[in-house]
């Protein structure tokens, strides 16, 4: 009955020319999302892909179990010295991330050019 | 539609997960025919899924032979949506969660629904079943926030 989580991973460059991970996701995040947001970050060269962006712009919907996931990734992130950030989330899910407090740990942008920018 | 009296919506959902979405959805078209705003209808969205996660998780233990009721009632002022299940209710309610805990281990990154629910509608109610089961959560959102 879900959305099946659909997960990618594109290679960026900031404009210092410093290189980052896209987690690209669409559709439901939630507790059924585990392979396709642990997994697929998971998969992430942890000694290169030392900057890692969060893509939610497909995502309609996150409910507190999908948050939890983000969370996760957020704690093994954190453990393997990657800085994260998020981007192309609603108005809605912004204000949710910013009330469970995962600003203090993943800046949030509106798009991704504003995140590489931002980087 | 008319404000002259309550209108009651009425919904049976299996005990499954995504099914929370059947009454995201009634609950959205509801709101919205009432006149509230989309950021409230998208606040309400999220806090009647949180509730029926855990009635289909905690109240009814996802045994698919159970259902969780929904009803929705329209009043002039306010929508409230009652959430049902089976379960014995909640014995106390959890801790506000705590992010910094989260990152470091202390705390289960799960366990938001209740905060979530609370922070984002005007009113939440949890009531436990006197038979030890049909307990419920309430939720109310106003017409007009600046009344809340």
């Amino acid at each position: 009955m879900q959305t099946e989580t659909k997960s990618r991973v594109d290679q960026l460059t900031t404009p210092d020319g410093h290189p980052v991970a896209v987690l690209r996701f669409e559709g439901d995040i939630a507790s059924t999302s585990k392979d396709a947001v642990l997994g697929t970050y998971q998969s992430l060269p942890k000694e290169t892909a030392k900057l890692v962006l969060l893509d939610f712009t497909g995502v309609d919907y996150i409910n507190s179990s999908g948050i939890a996931l983000v969370i996760q990734l957020l704690i093994e992130a954190s453990n393997a010295g990657q800085k994260v950030y998020c981007f192309g989330l609603s108005a809605h899910f912004t204000k949710v991330f910013t009330m469970v407090g995962i600003t203090k740990y993943a800046g949030l942008f509106p798009t991704q050019a504003e995140a590489l920018a931002g980087l | 539609m008319s404000q002259s009296k309550t209108k009651i919506v009425e919904l049976k959902l299996p005990t499954c997960l995504g099914y929370e979405k059947v009454a995201m959805s009634t609950a959205a078209s509801l709101a919205k025919l009432m006149g509230l705003p989309g950021e409230r209808i998208e606040d309400l969205k999220t806090a009647v899924a949180e509730a029926c996660i855990n009635a289909i998780e905690h109240g009814n233990r996802l045994n698919e032979k159970l259902s969780v009721g929904v009803i929705l009632r329209a009043e002039p002022d306010a929508l409230e949506v009652k959430v049902i299940d089976d379960g014995s209710g909640i014995k106390k309610q959890p801790a506000k969660p705590d992010i910094d805990r989260k990152m470091h281990g202390e705390e289960d990154p799960r366990g938001m629904g209740m905060f979530l629910i609370q922070a984002l509608v005007d009113e939440a109610e949890w009531v436990a079943g006197l038979d030890g089961k049909s307990s419920y959560v309430r939720l109310l959102i106003k017409l007009d926030k600046d009344a809340a």
